[in-house]
């Protein structure tokens, strides 16, 4: 089990969550994947897909302008 | 100093051209020299494969010779990098030889793997290539009426291209009379029908005015195409008639094999440099970086910008000049008389107006004036 970083800060277009989604294509089931964002929305719209497709979500929290949301791949 | 670019797409070959002006006097005296190397001696406008999936360009439209397009003193060799060695400082190239470099420039943009997904292949239509997209264009004259989904996948180059198709389509349709035949239905990876918020928030409206069905939070998965069903990740279903898919990219296999997975570098925002072992002399630029910014010609070109003026100060004064703000600009074409644009940075979300004429007689001209921009000239 790894845990990779998805570093989306400052991303706008594709987006902190396509990254995501490009990111757990390339991940192991059980790897765990941390997202920073400096878009508040990716608080809301990661779990939102996270939730529909049925991985982990560990935990979302924020620092100094950062979001840090991190799941597990699952399946 | 020698410049070695490996790669003679949007990126290189504007970075080439811009870095050649630059230098003209260091070219001249032996004092540094650039080298490219392709796996082509021609030079596509990418942006032209959605004209010619519609029927609106020939495929000689979007070719001119490599060599036309650049600058005196810049060497190009029509040999394709087989494996980089940056411990050695060198590429080794189909030829059997190998290059040696001061200063390499990654460059080898993007390819779509239609072979991702099972039964992807076999069962839609794309256009990110010339024969894909002629065929494409084939498929669309001998459609009479149906289900045409357009599907996308994660990561791709050109933003954009998902909503310019289908607006493309609607109006392809509509031109043949044939529009109230066919229903058109688009599938975006994420809870939007766009990754730019502002350019959902314009598209989604304009889906519904057009009668345009759409899904969001939709990754495919699989094609069953007995069935004419594409499958999602998230559990859902579509059937089809006409499939179009813009599937997830790699990075092209050299830099895979040289442990770069997904073929994506690890790239520094700002420097642009390789991150990690040997990034002190290795650039990346357009789409092979891992940024988490658009897969566009347009970033290619801003970031060549600001590669071939560091580039320029170290040989000239021993240091860089300048960080890459994260600049994009993006036309979009929404529809066949109408277009808008996209200009965001690392800092600043873009804000697209309503698509206008004149934005779409500006975005005509640049398929021509592209042109100019290759040689560095805009």
């Amino acid at each position: 089990m790894a845990r990779k970083i998805v570093d989306a800060k400052g991303s706008f277009c594709p987006g902190p969550l396509m990254e995501l989604i490009a990111g757990m294509k390339a991940a192991e089931v059980g790897d765990e994947l941390e997202v920073l964002s400096t878009d508040k929305g990716s608080a809301n719209d990661i779990p939102e897909w996270i939730n529909k497709v049925g991985h982990e979500l560990i935990e979302t929290k924020e620092e100094g302008g950062v979001w840090h949301v991190l799941v597990r791949k699952s399946k | 100093m020698k410049i070695l670019i490996v790669g003679g797409g949007m990126g290189g070959t504007i970075l080439a051209n811009n870095l050649a002006r630059r230098l003209s006097g260091e070219l001249k005296s032996g004092k540094a020299r650039i080298i490219m190397l392709s796996a082509s001696e021609r030079h596509m406008y990418q942006p032209g494969l959605l004209y010619l999936a519609v029927g609106r360009m020939t495929p000689d439209e979007l070719y001119r010779d490599q060599a036309s397009l650049l600058e005196p003193g810049i060497e190009f060799h029509v040999d394709p990098v087989t494996e980089f060695q940056f411990a050695a400082n060198k590429v080794k190239a189909a030829s059997g030889g190998s290059y040696d470099y001061d200063f390499l420039v990654i460059a080898t943009g993007s390819r779509p793997v239609m072979t991702s997904i099972p039964g992807l292949a076999e069962n839609a239509e794309t256009f990110y290539t010339e024969e894909t997209a002629v065929k494409m264009f084939k498929a669309l004259r001998n459609f009479t009426g149906g289900r045409v989904v357009v599907t996308v996948g994660v990561p791709h180059k050109c933003p954009m291209a998902p909503l310019e198709i289908t607006f493309m389509l609607n109006d392809y349709f509509k031109e043949r009379g044939i529009r109230d035949k066919v229903q058109l239905h688009y599938t975006y990876p994420i809870g939007r029908v766009h990754s730019l918020e502002n350019v959902a928030k314009w598209a989604q409206p304009e889906f519904d005015k057009l009668g345009i069905t759409y899904e969001t939070l939709f990754n495919m998965k699989q094609v069953d195409g007995a069935k004419k069903t594409l499958i999602s990740e998230e559990g859902s279903e579509t059937k089809y008639d006409l499939l179009i898919a813009i599937p997830a990219h790699k990075g092209m296999e050299v830099v895979e094999k040289a442990g770069f997975q997904g073929g994506w570098v690890p790239t520094n925002r700002a420097s642009l440099h390789l991150e990690g072992d040997h990034g002190k002399n290795v650039l990346v630029v357009g789409d092979t970086t891992n940024l988490p910014i658009s897969k566009a010609g347009s970033t290619a070109h801003f970031e060549a910008e600001v590669i071939a003026e560091n580039l320029a100060a170290v040989v000239k004064m021993g240091v860089p000049v300048r960080d890459y703000d994260g600049k994009v600009f993006c036309f979009i074409q929404a529809g066949k008389e109408r277009a808008t644009y996209a200009m965001f940075n690392y800092t600043t979300p873009p804000n697209p107006q309503p698509p206008t004429r004149a934005v779409h007689w500006f975005k005509t001209a640049y398929n021509k004036l592209y042109w100019a921009s290759a040689r560095g000239l805009l």
